[in-house]
């Protein structure tokens, strides 16, 4: 493996090292040689540094250790004879971590910062960073580092790493509506978003198909809405467990409420919600948007968001949106509850009055304008952008569509330093009409690798070989850890998926 | 509007939402759709507690056919195992009961057999209360008219088990209905295999064709030559054992299902190379042997004797009358490198053309293969490169372009076809591909009668290079299915409306059997 220039020393350094060169997302900083250090999973632990910010009882910190722990050790098929042991006179027995701020309780945003530094050397084995959230990117690292010899040793490299993601915005779309997802299915996606360093899960609750999102205020919604009012709806409760589930790997929960189209399944629970469509002089029995003509619309839309603004504690909703009037109306009443708000591109396109802190998600891959002109123009306009465009996974096709997908970059478009500083990141969108609790994970894993990758790491990691390297050791990694993910090219992992 | 892209779909997306929870409509869904049903509108009643399915005392199967009584207690499981809510014993006074299903296989049982190409599957199925009867003339016909009884049975708005009074005569299209798996280039758990069994008899196939080594891996632990999966397969990990092979083909002959093992050469051969010293051609580069190796080396005789030991052993583990010899995409180069492959050549009088040599060694391993007596298929080209084939060799048409063509031309030189170009399922795209699937006709060439009877059939193939365990399942279901029903249905069932209707309901009650076969479009399952 040669290295092909001076100017990646950084990226390249892992070459020399053949095991650390499974990471993914690739770190912004690594230095790695072949030395290396035993772990015994016996007594192996993770600590609090004594001046941490976090000490034992930081959730966030608490779980994750017990999380990776399992991770490492569990369920991997056997332990090394103990008397290797004498062989080893380098152990590590801990990683201590430090964390500088303090905020175990709090939520992600999207301020909030993710970099770590990670130092496996002959005198320490330490994780240190600004935030907890810095702390779990950095154990998800650390969980990657360590591999096993043929003898079965859990052995782990002397390391350096310094590393931060290179947007902030990371994010993968599940689509609730039109096919129902379990909780179960959600929750195994959060786990494998975490593994892959994703920090945002944008939730599109509801769609014309069916409404699961069981609301307080308007019960009814569901009650006529759902696919099945018992089974197919979102609880208070589960929402609750969902957000918080996501919170303790670091993952924000952007909910989505898409208006006023795409809500024909909003319409059987409130009666006069929906534009009656006519055919000449008559109702023809259909219905079309929401109705943005009657005041009890802006009623009920009132209380619903400030009941949605309540429930989803981020300071971002999605409002989906696009004509003119009705989405400028929305757009004030959730400023009004204190919220932030990332709109599809049509309101930009149709140039709706919109505050300049939005958040614009540019998803038409050639219409009106190409993307790339599009985030263009976005920018100019001073507004943020997330790229969503070239990550629409539920387009599948025959082969290895990981690479396009990769090769994607976000700022390449015209523009100022200004405009790319306005890019906060992008989303894999994995739409449900094709998709649901069946074929989701496969489809998603490890093709959304792919975006995570080119989120996180430094702009110049884009060689195909290594990616493709990387990537395929990290899926059989992602099997081993239970994810159902599928195979890139012929080929094997050590550990296949087997059906349970 | 909406993210999602396409005009088309926005709008199918707007009819669908029509009726929002139009998902499967409780009433039975038949996939596939048999010859004929008579169906009357009075319903009887099902319980779990009092219904059981037994033999007809007039059988020639009873209850020491082991093969009837598993499948006696399957599909006892799946008609009551769709039923998680347990409102099922909610009775409705006005229901009359049925309290019993007799299966009567009518000839000689055949329980103890294996299926074969001419295995009788024909059955009779009248719903009656308080008694129902299946009648088969053996008892792969009784299989297929289980799966169509428990294919009756839904539950309706009270959640009871309910089925209605019905005359059902039915028997398969074709005789020859397959799905083509390939663990070379991944291998497949055997769980995954079996669990493909399931879905199989649940959609009426007949045919598990194991593809089993290719130029990746060779997986099949042979007993004569082990070191052919000691250094060829992935890992040792990654080994279909005797034991193994033993259980798959003994759990699809449960099912009414043959399994036809394919050791595809003189290509396709890399994997064997490594555990069978001189079996590959060296390559040359100029004068030099390059390291490389093509397909196996057709001048040597060793080759033959490799070759006759270890088919005489495949045709011991494998019963079924039929052996898949592969014999496609076979490369020339390495070939035309070698200068001893050249002298042969000479020497045989075969000037340039490496087809003879191909030809040469496809006659030889026909040869070994009726040797063994077993009968042969074989991949197009081996057709289409004008091998002399015995007659009665099964020659499967894989290619895409003009296949149509192709059927024509092996059926009129008096061979017998299996079509499987249009149905790579491996090939994915965006969308509901199955309707593709679906519409073509097996028949739909130019030819006499006589060629159109010697189509068998067909197999969905799921090859391997983006597929193993982690996706095989959604991948192949109920995309298959569609080539299900166009295999075992009359070919006037055709339309796609109604197939989707029924093929929606089809998938929800095969996730509910605990296969996870993927959605076709919007919607939802109530399991």
């Amino acid at each position: 493996m040669a290295a092909s220039g001076l100017c990646l020393p950084l990226l390249l350094a892992a070459a020399l090292a053949g095991r650390a060169a499974a990471l993914w997302p690739w770190p912004q900083y690594i230095q790695t040689s072949e030395a290396h250090y035993a772990i015994f999973p016996h007594d192996f632990q993770f600590r609090y540094h004594s001046s941490s910010a976090a000490q034992p009882g930081c959730s966030v910190l608490d779980e994750a250790f017990q999380r990776y722990r399992d991770l490492l050790f569990s369920s991997r098929a056997w332990y090394p004879p103990e008397p290797t042991r004498k062989l080893h006179a380098l152990e590590k027995n801990s990683l201590v971590v430090l964390v500088i701020t303090p905020g175990c309780n709090q939520l992600p945003s999207l301020e909030s910062l993710e970099n770590y530094t990670l130092t496996i050397n002959d005198d320490h084995c330490f994780l240190l960073s600004e935030t907890v959230w810095g702390a779990l990117r950095g154990l998800e690292t650390f969980s990657q580092l360590v591999w096993r010899s043929p003898e079965g040793m859990f052995l782990i490299n002397k390391t350096e790493i310094e590393d931060f993601p290179r947007f902030s915005h990371r994010g993968l779309l599940l689509d609730t509506s039109r096919h129902y997802l379990p909780l179960t299915t959600i929750m195994d996606t959060l786990d494998a978003m975490a593994y892959n360093k994703f920090n945002v899960f944008h939730w599109h609750l509801v769609d014309d198909s069916s409404f699961p999102y069981d609301s307080y205020t308007f019960p009814e919604l569901t009650r006529k809405g759902s696919y099945n009012p018992a089974t197919h709806i979102y609880t208070a409760q589960d929402v609750k467990m969902v957000i918080e589930y996501a919170r303790l790997r670091g993952i924000r929960v952007l909910a989505e409420f898409d208006t006023p189209g795409h809500t024909l399944s909003w319409g059987p629970g409130v009666p006069g919600l929906l534009t009656p469509c006519y055919s000449g002089s008559h109702p023809s029995g259909t219905f079309g948007p929401v109705n943005p003509i009657l005041n009890s619309t802006y009623e009920f839309m009132s209380s619903f968001f400030l009941e949605v603004s309540s429930v989803f504690p981020d300071f971002y909703l999605h409002l989906g949106g696009d004509e003119v009037d009705f989405t400028c109306w929305l757009l004030n009443i959730v400023s009004a509850y204190d919220k932030g708000y990332v709109v599809w591109q049509e309101v930009f396109d149709n140039k709706v009055k919109v505050r300049p802190d939005t958040i614009i998600q540019v998803w038409r891959e050639e219409m009106p304008v190409h993307y790339a002109k599009e985030m263009e123009l976005i920018t100019k306009a001073g507004f943020r952008a997330l790229l969503s465009a070239p990550w629409y996974l539920n387009h599948i096709t025959y082969g290895p569509d990981w690479s396009e997908i990769y090769m994607v970059e976000p700022l390449e478009f015209k523009g100022s330093p200004q405009q790319k500083a306005l890019v906060i990141g992008g989303e894999a969108c994995m739409w449900g009409e094709y998709v649901d609790s069946t074929n989701l994970a496969p489809r998603l894993w490890p093709r959304a690798g792919a975006v995570a990758e080119r989120l996180w790491s430094n702009k110049l990691v884009t060689n195909l070989d290594s990616a493709f390297k990387r990537l395929t050791q990290f899926r059989c990694e992602l099997l081993r850890r239970g994810v159902q993910a599928q195979p890139l090219n012929v080929g094997y992992c050590e550990q296949e998926f087997e059906q349970t | 509007m909406g993210p999602r892209g396409l005009g088309l779909l926005a709008l199918l997306a707007l009819l669908a939402a029509l009726s929002p929870r139009s998902a499967a409509a409780s009433g039975p869904a038949l996939w596939p759709l048999p010859l004929s049903v008579r169906t009357t509108p009075r319903a009887l009643h099902v319980s779990r507690e009092n219904f059981s399915v037994s033999h007809d005392p007039a059988s020639s199967a009873g209850p020491s056919c082991a093969l009837l009584q598993e499948a006696f207690r399957r599909y006892h499981g799946y008609i009551f195992n769709l039923d998680k809510s347990q409102r099922g014993s909610a009775k409705r006074n006005s229901a009359v009961e049925l309290k019993q299903l007799l299966v009567s296989v009518v000839l000689d049982s055949e329980c103890d057999l294996y299926p074969n190409v001419t295995s009788d599957e024909s059955y009779s199925l009248v719903v009656k209360a308080p008694v129902a009867f299946l009648k088969a003339n053996r008892v792969w016909g009784a299989l297929r008219g289980l799966e169509t009884f428990s294919q009756l049975i839904y539950q309706d708005s009270y959640g009871t088990f309910t089925i209605n009074e019905c005359n059902i005569i039915d028997s398969p299209r074709f005789p020859h209905r397959g799905i083509l798996i390939d663990t070379a280039r991944h291998f497949l758990p055997i769980k995954s295999i079996l669990k493909t069994l399931d879905a199989m008899a649940f959609n009426k196939f007949n045919v598990l064709h194991w593809h089993i080594v290719d130029d990746q891996s060779f997986p099949y632990q042979s007993v004569t030559f082990p070191e052919l999966s000691n250094k060829g397969s992935y890992s040792l990990s990654h080994v279909y054992t005797p034991s193994d092979v033993h259980t798959v083909i003994e759990y699809a002959r449960l099912r009414g299902i043959r399994v036809i093992p394919e050791f595809d050469s003189p290509g396709h051969t890399q994997s064997w190379g490594k555990g069978q010293k001189n079996l590959l051609t060296p390559c040359y580069n100029g004068h030099k042997q390059s390291e490389t190796f093509g397909p196996i080396n057709p001048i040597l005789n060793s080759t033959y004797s490799f070759l006759s030991q270890l088919f005489k052993e495949v045709s011991a583990v494998f019963p079924d009358q039929f052996i898949h010899l592969g014999g496609d995409e076979v490369e020339f180069k390495c070939w035309e490198s070698n200068p001893e492959i050249r002298d042969f050549m000479k020497w045989k009088g075969f000037g340039g053309d490496y087809k003879k040599l191909e030809s040469f060694y496809v006659q030889k391993v026909l040869d070994i293969a009726s040797t063994v007596n077993k009968g042969a298929i074989v991949w197009q080209e081996v057709f289409d490169d004008h091998v002399k084939l015995q007659p009665g060799t099964i020659v499967q048409v894989w290619k895409l372009q003009s296949y149509s063509e192709e059927q024509a031309q092996v059926t009129a030189a008096g061979f017998p076809v299996i079509l499987s170009a249009p149905w790579y399922l491996d090939w994915i795209s965006y969308g509901q591909d199955w309707k593709g699937y679906y519409k073509v006709d097996p028949l739909d060439f130019s030819g006499s009668p006589e060629q159109k009877k010697l189509v068998m059939g067909g197999e969905a193939c799921l090859w391997g290079e983006y597929v193993d365990a982690t996706n095989l399942t959604p991948r192949l279901w109920p995309r298959a299915s569609a080539v299900g029903e166009r295999l075992w249905s009359h070919s006037d069932v055709k339309d796609l409306e109604d197939a989707y209707k029924r093929l929606t309901v089809h998938r929800c009650r095969m996730v509910s059997r605990g296969i996870a076969a993927e959605p076709l479009y919007t919607g939802y399952c109530n399991h």
